[in-house]
């Protein structure tokens, strides 16, 4: 019965939960942050695993996931610009730290890297609350389309201002961090200390979402999303409310571009189309709106099957054409085709589990209110008809 | 539970509309522009109306749907993507791949007027294809879940026009006979260009509007969508099989995206996979702009549209096009969220 609470599924459930319970859970905890920290030694003998090369860019992406899960899960406004204030992130962090950065005095002075990164997640932060201000008053469906629109201009402004951004060219070097300790490089040849840069930036997005989520502001998020009017008059001001949700998911976003953008060394506005947007929203949607650890997996099976399902399949068209003689199935380029497989998951998420796989207790019940019973939901249908 | 949305067309409304549009843009763009090159200004206005005729007919497919069942039909852009692909596989079939020997002629007028039809059909039955399987089954869940499998709807739509003819963008055969009124009347240098293209895509697109109109104002079917529009509940109750209406209204948008399919690739000879996106953030921004739901509105926010369109290109840059269209959806949506000729619906 305690486990259908939904207030236990953040970090809280490791205190308060009891017995058997509570022993599972943290064992299954122990033994994914064990593995998750020696997963480079893992992969080093068992190199079927997918690589550090696939393992970094994954878990920037359920970084992404995390801060996506507090807009559309906690908050549940869809957020289908996502990718936007990832870009912004990122040419924050590359306008202040590159060497070849279009404005002179950080080309002279390049900021250090730790301090760049909070003046990204700063600025995407701030860009959310610009975009989120005016149309935070809009029902669902026209936000979606607002922010779809704010995702869309945000790469074509970087394509088209060359002067600023360098256009389609990109931005290139951008500043690595350095540890005032050790002397452990973050170079382009070791991957090692990056991976667990973003283990690091990871385990503090889960920390920070598990604790905004039982918060004052988490709990008026969840309320707006069950009922914004009841919200309201219970005194929870629906827009500040969901500015905080719009500007701390942006901030996220930013904070995951910036560590992106000097992983990669190089960041151009195709990165971040409208793409990555559906493609974190497809990871929230299949691990479970609402519910961080369900995000996590959602974020790592996708993210990990965008990376070398395409490889794999390619293989096997590549081998059944030519074993079959069919130059079609041979010569098909499988990577081509990675967005159907967001578009599948979206489509059969939504009909068969909208709630994801693993699904937060509270949304699930919201899913799947209308199913309840048919009575019920004929009176439903009558009350909102008198509305 | 929902306002009244398929209303009756207005006319003294559109009128005072299209006036008060066509006045901020003569006062705004035009005067200055007009002085420059008068010229210039009129070959802007013929490629807006001509374009604005394409977005209004997709735009017709979003606010047919959302009037009825306040979905955004996220896919439907790739939906005449698809229609495109599906004229010129026709045209394939028909040995017209090029134009050269049979351009303006019988047969080829033949053609296209077969292409339009597997076009209209195709996607007619795609779409309602689409909603029997997606969205169909979440009518009683949040208003998000059916968004969502829209969006998924739109991927696998690209992923099969990525599949039907590849990555790369196909020529659409060139089929009307090369005729250019004005450069006839004004001489080759002329810069105003009102080819045979033009009147064709406007004389198609001018009935098949009225045509719309004519369904939903009188005949059994169009009163029954306007009855689901304004109240699901009740129409089941006086006999109205609204899973049916559902299905024609996607019938109709499909259709009407068709058609438009087939003016886009004879009008500009080309088309790609990746053409739906853009064509459907158009005709979204354009129903908007019409006051989503208002059948009449998307009309005359196509034009209005394809002007504005045409006019960021000509005096901004063609690169600057698609951020000038978005930043009027967003304006609209902040500002008048219920667009030049919508009516006022609860919760917006």
């Amino acid at each position: 019965m305690s486990r259908k609470r939904d207030g236990r599924r953040s970090l809280g459930w490791l205190l308060r939960s009891n017995g058997w319970e509570r022993r599972l859970n943290f064992a299954v905890l122990a033994v994914a942050v064990l593995l998750a920290l020696l997963y480079p030694q893992i992969q080093s003998t068992l190199d079927f695993l997918p690589k550090l090369t696939t393992a970094i860019p994954v878990l920037v992406f359920v970084v992404l996931a995390l801060g996506l899960n507090i807009v559309v899960g906690f908050a549940g406004l869809l957020d289908l610009g996502y990718a936007a204030f990832f870009a912004i992130g990122a040419y924050a962090v590359a306008l202040l730290t590159s060497t070849s950065s279009t404005i002179p005095y950080f080309r002279e002075h390049p900021v250090d890297f730790w301090v760049a990164m909070f003046v990204s997640t700063g600025v995407a932060a701030t860009f959310g609350v610009v975009l989120g201000a005016p149309t935070l008053r809009l029902r669902g469906d026209y936000l979606a389309i607002v922010t779809l629109g704010f995702g869309e201009i945000v790469p074509l402004v970087v394509r088209n201002t060359p002067d600023w951004t360098k256009g389609t060219q990109g931005m290139n070097p951008i500043g690595v961090p350095k540890l005032p300790i050790s002397d452990i490089q973050f170079g382009a040849i070791t991957t090692e200390p990056w991976y667990y840069l973003i283990l690091a930036v990871l385990a503090l997005s889960v920390v920070l979402t598990s604790r905004l989520r039982v918060s004052r502001v988490g709990r008026a998020w969840m309320a707006i999303r069950e009922d914004e009017l009841a919200a309201a008059s219970m005194g929870i001001n629906p827009v500040t409310t969901k500015l905080w949700a719009f500007s701390l998911g942006a901030s996220f976003s930013g904070f995951a571009g910036s560590v992106y953008a000097s992983y990669l060394q190089v960041i151009a506005p195709e990165q971040f189309r409208f793409d990555v947007s559906i493609f974190v929203l497809s990871m929230i949607i299949l691990g479970g709106m609402g519910n961080i650890w369900g995000v996590i997996v959602g974020g790592i099976i996708l993210g990990s099957a965008d990376r070398t399902l395409p490889e794999l399949a390619g293989n096997f068209t590549r081998t059944l054409g030519t074993q079959l003689n069919l130059v079609g199935l041979r010569d098909v380029d499988v990577s081509q085709y990675r967005s159907l497989f967001f578009g599948l998951v979206l489509v059969i998420m939504m009909i068969a589990r909208p709630e994801g796989l693993f699904p937060s207790a509270r949304r699930k019940m919201e899913l799947h209110a209308a199913e309840e019973s048919e009575v019920e939901a004929e009176q439903q249908t009558l009350t909102d008809a008198q509305r | 539970m929902r306002a009244v949305s398929l209303r009756q067309i207005g006319f003294r409304e559109v009128g005072w509309a299209a006036g008060l549009v066509a006045a901020l843009v003569l006062l705004v763009i035009g005067v200055p522009a007009i002085a420059r090159s008068p010229d210039l200004f009129a070959a802007a206005i013929v490629i807006g109306v001509t374009n604005g005729a394409f977005i209004a007919l997709i735009a017709l497919g979003y606010t047919l749907v959302y009037g009825i069942i306040e979905l955004i039909n996220f896919a439907h852009g790739d939906l005449f993507m698809l229609g495109t692909f599906a004229s010129l596989q026709t045209l394939i079939f028909l040995g017209m791949r090029s134009e050269e020997g049979i351009q303006g002629s019988p047969q080829a007028w033949l053609g296209m007027f077969l292409a339009m039809l597997v076009a209209m059909i195709f996607c007619a039955t795609l779409n309602v294809a689409a909603e029997r399987i997606a969205y169909r089954p979440l009518r009683r869940a949040p208003r998000l879940a059916p968004l969502i499998s829209a969006i998924g709807v739109s991927f696998i739509f690209i992923n099969v026009g990525l599949l039907w003819f590849g990555a790369s963008p196909q020529r659409y055969p060139d089929l009307l006979p090369e005729i250019d009124f004005a450069r006839t009347a004004f001489g080759e240098a002329s810069l105003i260009s009102f080819r045979l293209k033009d009147v064709f895509v406007i004389a198609l697109a001018v009935p098949l509007m009225l045509g719309l109109a004519w369904i939903i104002q009188n005949t059994k079917i169009g009163k029954a969508m306007r009855a689901v529009a304004q109240d699901q509940e009740m129409s089941l109750q006086m006999g109205i099989d609204v899973n049916r209406v559902i299905s024609f209204t996607f019938l109709l948008g499909g259709a009407l995206a068709g058609a438009a399919s087939v003016m886009y690739g004879v009008y500009n000879n080309n088309t790609d996979f990746t053409l739906g996106f853009n064509a459907g953030l158009k005709a979204f921004t354009a129903a908007v702009l019409g006051g989503i739901g208002n059948v009449t509105g998307a009309a005359l926010g196509g034009f209005v549209l394809g002007l504005l369109a045409a006019f960021t290109t000509i005096y901004v840059g063609g690169q600057w096009e698609n951020v000038g269209v978005f930043s009027l959806l967003v304006v609209i949506l902040v500002f008048k969220p219920t667009g030049l000729l919508g009516e006022v619906t609860p919760e917006r």
